[in-house]
């Protein structure tokens, strides 16, 4: 009996072995990275031209900013990729980032039904439109996944003096998935919902769904990249990590993220120069 | 049903143009669950007929332990997987998190319970009906196991489908520990699960019309082999 067990093992361990064999690896680093990047189209754009570049293959895993976060923590990805400027601060002054650098921007858009239950036609304050979400009791979905999105919708709840967690009522309904998912959820039930530009314009269940404010400052998105620090990590394979790192804010990595356009209209905007961002 | 049509469509459309990267997905797909189900059939096979005739105090407990693992939640396997694989965890050296591995152990991990039951189960039969004959034969114990594996041959290839339905159809293991990566981790299921997040509804039912038609045809061919090797069986 144990003898037939351990011949199985052997031969299930050989198996495993073979079928997970790929033939000479091509370098790659993993980066984790935002459903929204992804969701957008933006990698699969970018992601071959740096390969054409440098012959680095990127691996790319989307999650929300705060579970990316976590992954570059446990140092399972290289390089994290995210928008949400306060939690990636942290990152690196817990000594798990080299340093943060700015790649790029675009803004939020509060998204919602035609029909416009909250009555914000015509409404440029961001702060304004949720509060009268919130006194209306209209339907709003919220990301509810530590997402950069999450964070930004949380605090602009606080901007609009809104005390999410006490106003909350079977209006406020969080989802705990990324950002296409809470578009479709909110397409479905009729429901207002925070969403990047990027994926919102790249999404195609729009439905009943439009935009409802946008252009308010306060929806401003900054995206940041940084490299997980080898000092942590042994294995962080620094140098292709930097060269990923060095082209996505230099002239090259610049320019693909600018070119980057669906139906004419562009998605982010890179600013990985200006001072501040 | 506008979208049911242009899901149709779809899947017509990824199959016609003959796109590199959506067969390298249903190439991966099928890599990875056959490899998972060939590891558990290599273990679970065995396992599951020792286990039939095996007598030790605690038999029950297992076997009750076995069946009940069939229910295991796909998603609860990838969790303890990722945080065995996990750089930070116990076997994060091996660098398996984010790679066909771990996908392939996730699924093997699924499927096992699935194999081992249903072998226990066919074997139990199968023994306490030719026990005496087969000891007849010189063959008491652990050296009937081969005989009888070999004598419930078609009954075990249904045991074996089921785990390849098990494993080709979950999402939540190959998801948490693969990551969904395009070009090296992502399959057939998490394809749909990304395309159903875009809003991308008829791509991804498209998807699922050709992982349907493929779980078709897998389950055809073995239908059709065990016909071919009844009949050979039975001409002998």
């Amino acid at each position: 009996m144990t003898k037939i067990v351990r011949r199985a093992l052997l031969a299930a361990g050989l198996t495993l072995a073979m079928a997970g064999a790929t033939p000479a690896q091509t370098p790659f680093i993993t980066v984790s990275s935002t459903t929204s990047t992804q969701d957008s189209g933006l990698f699969g754009h970018i992601l071959p031209l740096f390969r054409a570049k440098t012959g680095i293959e990127v691996r790319v895993v989307a999650q929300g900013t705060g579970q990316a976060l976590d992954t570059g923590r446990r140092g399972d990805a290289d390089v994290v990729f995210v928008h949400a400027r306060a939690q990636e601060t942290k990152f690196v002054e817990d000594g798990f980032g080299v340093e943060r650098r700015p790649v790029m921007y675009n803004d939020f858009v509060l998204i919602g039904p035609k029909a416009d239950p909250a009555g914000l036609k015509g409404q440029k304050d961001v702060a304004a439109a949720l509060k009268a979400i919130a006194e209306k009791g209209a339907p709003f979905v919220s990301r509810g996944d530590r997402s950069g999105t999450h964070a930004a919708e949380l605090a602009l709840w606080k901007t609009a003096g809104v005390d999410i967690e006490k106003a909350k009522g079977p209006w406020y309904r969080e989802i705990g998935q990324g950002m296409g998912a809470a578009l479709n959820t909110a397409g479905a039930m009729g429901a207002y919902v925070l969403a990047d530009r990027g994926t919102w314009i790249s999404f195609k269940n729009r439905g009943e769904l439009d935009i409802a404010v946008e252009g308010d400052r306060r929806l401003f998105n900054q995206y940041g990249v940084i490299l997980v620090d080898a000092r942590k990590h042994a294995h962080v394979k620094t140098k292709e990590g930097q060269a990923f790192i060095d082209w996505l804010t230099g002239p090259d990595g610049q320019k693909a993220i600018a070119d980057y356009r669906i139906e004419g209209q562009q998605l982010f905007f890179p600013n990985a120069t200006q001072p501040g961002a | 049903m506008h979208d049911v049509g242009a899901a149709f469509a779809a899947a017509f459309r990824l199959i016609g143009e003959g796109d590199a990267a959506f067969f390298a997905i249903v190439g991966l797909s099928l890599r990875v669950t056959l490899t998972a189900v060939a590891i558990a059939a290599l273990i679970g096979l065995p396992l599951g007929a020792g286990l039939a005739i095996a007598r030790f105090p605690g038999r029950s407990a297992v076997i009750v332990a076995v069946n009940a693992l069939m229910g295991l939640p796909p998603v609860v396997a990838g969790l303890i997987l990722f945080l065995i694989l996990s750089r930070s965890g116990p076997l994060g050296g091996l660098g398996w998190l984010y790679t066909p591995r771990a996908m392939i152990a996730a699924q093997a991990l699924l499927v096992l319970p699935i194999v081992v039951a249903l072998t226990r189960q066919t074997i139990e039969d199968l023994w306490s009906e030719y026990r005496e004959h087969l000891a007849s034969l010189g063959l008491t114990g652990r050296r009937a196991i081969p005989t009888l594996l070999w004598d419930a041959r078609f009954s075990l290839a249904t045991a074996l489908l089921a785990g390849f339905g098990r494993a080709s159809a979950e999402v939540g293991a190959v998801l948490i520990v693969g990551g969904n990566i395009a070009g090296a981790t992502r399959t057939m299921t998490t394809a749909i699960t990304l395309e159903t997040s875009k809003g991308d509804l008829p791509l991804a039912l498209g998807l699922g019309l050709v992982l349907l038609a493929l779980t078709l045809a897998i389950n055809a061919a073995a239908f059709g082999a065990s016909r071919v090797g009844a009949r050979v069986a039975g001409a002998t």
